[in-house]
């Protein structure tokens, strides 16, 4: 190979990176953040009106935020990191290796800032993306419609122009966190006469605006992490559409692949405790040492192979990536299967947890942790576009396969 | 170590799949059950391999092989499974040519790995006694005699056992069956005096054989590695021989997936293609996704098997829990989608989901593996 020596100074470049990275992390992530989030308090969103649950999560926070790693991959003069992909992977490794939780959590970071990153001009950048990175604006996403669903790209909320402004009026539901969120990222038709995917846009708002109302929506686990936001003549300015106008759909979509990865990540692999030993300690163990519910103990072994075989396809789709070699729709088979593997987890875990996995209210149970956390785990698959959608995708974008 | 091909690999790949869906496509394989060869195999186009290199494509160049890796050994294994070509490649080239390298010492490395290397010896991997997979269980036993062994015991799904010039037998040399301690490996010339070998027609037409040893006579010199501590040696060359079975089925099931998603673009009922038709669509989805989870894991054992034969066997026995029973999905899923045809001998569907049944078996199944990792994570 003739470039064997470029690529042997990158990997010992790479080397010093990880060996680096791990003697910072040593030093300056708190123990209290090498622990799996358990609680909403426990994850950090930033925001106008954030605050920290704790002490080292606060340290924790600014420490990472100061190297620009909140955002560890974006561009340094946006308030990123300005890693490669091989060393944002090191960094990853070396987090998940003390079980580092994220600093800051944030649909501008996930969603957002990959969309500006591509398709925001230059002054939309320079405003916002320092912004996420800092954790200084909490952004919401409106996207679904009452009637907009699955079938996202009929979505009615209009943006009628006047003037150097667009006036917004309708409705978006399932807006998640959109009761804290300072600033939304909204689909709006601007044009209602265009074919469906071909009269929207892409636009950014202040949720303090005039005629901005929000009502949270309370879900069978108990907890209201989404909303119903309402527009009733909210005038933004026209600069704040991302892109072409009523060529919002292009942006929509990109932002899509970036929320399903996301989704597909939410599960808690490979963190903490195996499974079957959660298990063994509720169900018990057998003369052998063995889970005593061969049948669970079965279902569990399953989970597990599929789980790691999941986990090298995760490391292999950065990979493809990074060589150019990625399918731009595998997001949405990675999210299809990411999203019935989690809840596979809880469906185990809630039967490894038998009784005590039923209390609904008390200490003992942390306000019944595990169940609400089940029953949430059923919207994995149909945020972000429903596992039959992401089926329907792989099958048309992926395999070819035709009409319909 | 990134889990993708490299370009090295990727050329090794593109020159296997050249070679091999040229002169050994399907109808290479239904010939040879159709005129009941004697063989099983070409012994030709086994000396074409050799000559590219790929009979010793493990053994180390000292010996005359290629030293390369067992991602690489996956890639001509991915191969062969695309077109179900009987090779001695897996049985000789990468089981017993790995268990002579890791396990042999100069003399026998020097006597074996050169002619493996040429194309010029077959050898296979006698370890099943009973009707599943249980390595521990051996039973055949080897009683001290003189300066040697005797051995005596009956072996099954013995890979090539038909054909092999040397035997490479698991062996109970003290202990009981079900016990770590006491296996040893012995190197038996097939030809030995109370050696008896059945050939044993399958399912799939591919090779194997039932083989009983009486009283079979060998020296001190034939022991592979050391005696009574021939678990570890046989862990190691099982979980390349799992890691190389993984990928055949890979391959099998991406190409049973490709031919049954062409099919779906071809067949019209209900004056639609039936690839029109959301059952079949999410259908075909959910394959496509098992296959690619699937060969993910199976890179990631052979990258493991790369770095340390002996920390692999988490990742091997994921690999080949996945490729088990996502090759029984593809080749499902493909004769049900191919309706009626898929049913005749005529298609080669059929011996898609032949071979696949038998790779299922052999080195363990699905169910042992995903036990062997129950066990590793102690629950």
């Amino acid at each position: 190979m003739t470039d064997s020596s470029a690529s042997d100074t990158e990997t010992a470049d790479l080397e010093t990176f990880r060996s680096e990275t791990r003697a910072w992390l040593e030093a300056n992530c708190p123990p209290e953040m090498r622990k799996p989030a358990t609680s909403d308090a426990d994850v950090f969103w930033g925001g106008r009106n954030a605050k920290f649950s704790s002490e080292p999560q606060r340290i924790w926070f600014e420490r990472m935020r100061d190297k620009g790693w909140t955002v560890p991959d974006w561009p340094k003069e946006y308030g990123g990191g300005g890693l490669s992909a091989a060393e944002h992977k090191v960094l990853r490794t070396e987090m998940g290796r003390i079980g580092a939780r994220p600093p800051l959590s944030s649909f501008g970071i996930w969603m957002l800032g990959p969309a500006l990153l591509k398709y925001g001009n230059e002054a939309q950048k320079q405003e916002h993306l320092p912004k996420i990175a800092a954790g200084l604006i909490r952004w919401c996403q409106g996207y679904s419609e009452p009637n907009a669903g699955s079938d996202l790209a009929s979505l009615q909320t209009r943006a009628e122009s006047d003037g150097d402004d667009f006036v917004i009026t309708g409705s978006k539901i399932w807006t998640s966190y959109a009761n804290y969120a300072d600033w939304i990222f909204c689909l709006v038709r601007t044009d209602p006469a265009a074919k469906k995917h071909d009269g929207i846009s892409f636009i950014l708002f202040d949720m303090a605006s005039k005629g901005v109302t929000t009502k949270p929506i309370l879900l069978i686990s108990g907890y209201s992490p989404f909303c119903e936001t309402f527009f009733d003549n909210v005038r933004v300015p026209k600069s704040h559409v991302v892109g072409t106008v009523n060529r919002g759909w292009d942006v929509a979509k990109y932002l899509l692949q970036h929320e399903r990865a996301m989704i597909s990540g939410m599960g808690e692999r490979g963190v903490g405790r195996p499974l079957g030993q959660i298990a063994a300690d509720s169900v018990g163990t057998d003369g052998l040492g063995r889970l005593d519910d061969s049948m669970l103990r079965g279902r569990i072994a399953s989970f597990d192979v599929d789980e790691a075989a999941l986990a090298a396809c995760a490391e292999r789709a950065v990979d493809l990536a990074k060589a150019g070699q990625a399918h731009p729709a595998f997001s949405s088979a990675m999210k299809y299967y990411g999203t019935e593997l989690n809840k596979r987890r809880y469906e185990i875990l809630m039967s490894a947890g038998g009784v005590d996995a039923l209390e609904w209210e008390s200490e003992r149970s942390k306000q019944g942790a595990r169940p609400r956390a089940w029953l949430r785990t059923k919207a994995n698959s149909i945020e972000g576009g429903t596992t039959e959608v992401m089926l329907g995708i792989v099958a048309k974008r992926i395999l070819d396969l035709p009409g319909a | 170590m990134a889990l993708v091909l490299t370009e090295e690999q990727s050329m090794l790949r593109d020159s296997a799949r050249g070679l091999i869906s040229d002169k050994a496509p399907v109808a290479h394989l239904r010939h040879l059950r159709d005129s009941k060869d004697p063989t099983g195999f070409s012994k030709e186009f086994w000396h074409s391999f050799a000559e590219m290199g790929f009979a010793g494509l493990l053994v180390p160049e000292e010996f005359g092989g290629s030293g390369l890796g067992h991602v690489e050994a996956g890639v001509v294994m991915e191969e062969i499974g695309r077109t179900l070509m009987p090779s001695p490649f897996l049985a000789t080239s990468v089981v017993a040519a790995s268990a002579l390298n890791r396990g042999g010492n100069a003399a026998q490395k020097s006597e074996y790995l050169p002619k493996i290397s040429n194309g010029s010896l077959l050898a296979a991997l006698a370890i099943d006694e009973g009707a599943k997979h249980r390595p521990l269980q051996t039973s055949l036993q080897a009683v001290r005699a003189g300066n040697g062994f005797k051995l005596s015991g009956a072996k099954a799904l013995v890979v090539d056992g038909h054909v092999a010039d040397l035997l490479i037998v698991a062996a109970r040399t003290a202990g009981s069956a079900g016990e770590r301690e006491g296996l040893t490996l012995f190197l038996v010339n097939s030809k030995a005096k109370g050696v008896a070998i059945e050939r044993t027609i399958m399912v799939d037409a591919h090779n194997a054989a039932r083989i009983a040893l009486a009283n079979v006579e060998v020296d001190a010199d034939s022991v592979l590695g050391e005696v009574d501590q021939g678990a570890g040696l046989l862990d190691g060359v099982l979980d390349i021989g799992r890691g190389a079975v993984a990928s055949e089925m890979v391959g099998l099931s991406e190409e049973v997936f490709n031919r049954t998603v062409e099919y779906l673009k071809s067949r019209k009922q209900f004056g639609k293609l039936i690839g029109e038709f959301q059952a079949l669509q999410h259908r075909a989805a959910e394959l496509y996704v098992d296959i690619e989870i699937t060969r993910a894991a199976v890179m990631k054992a052979l990258q493991a098997l790369d770095t340390d034969v002996a920390k692999a066997a988490s990742a091997v026995a994921v690999a080949k829990a996945r490729a088990g029973t996502t090759a029984t999905r593809a080749v499902q899923e493909g004769v049900q989608m191919h309706g009626g045809m898929g049913m005749t001998d005529q298609f080669d569907i059929g011996f898609f989901m032949k071979r696949a049944r038998v790779c299922e078996e052999l080195f363990g199944d699905a169910n042992y593996h995903t036990e062997q990792l129950a066990r590793a994570r102690g629950y």
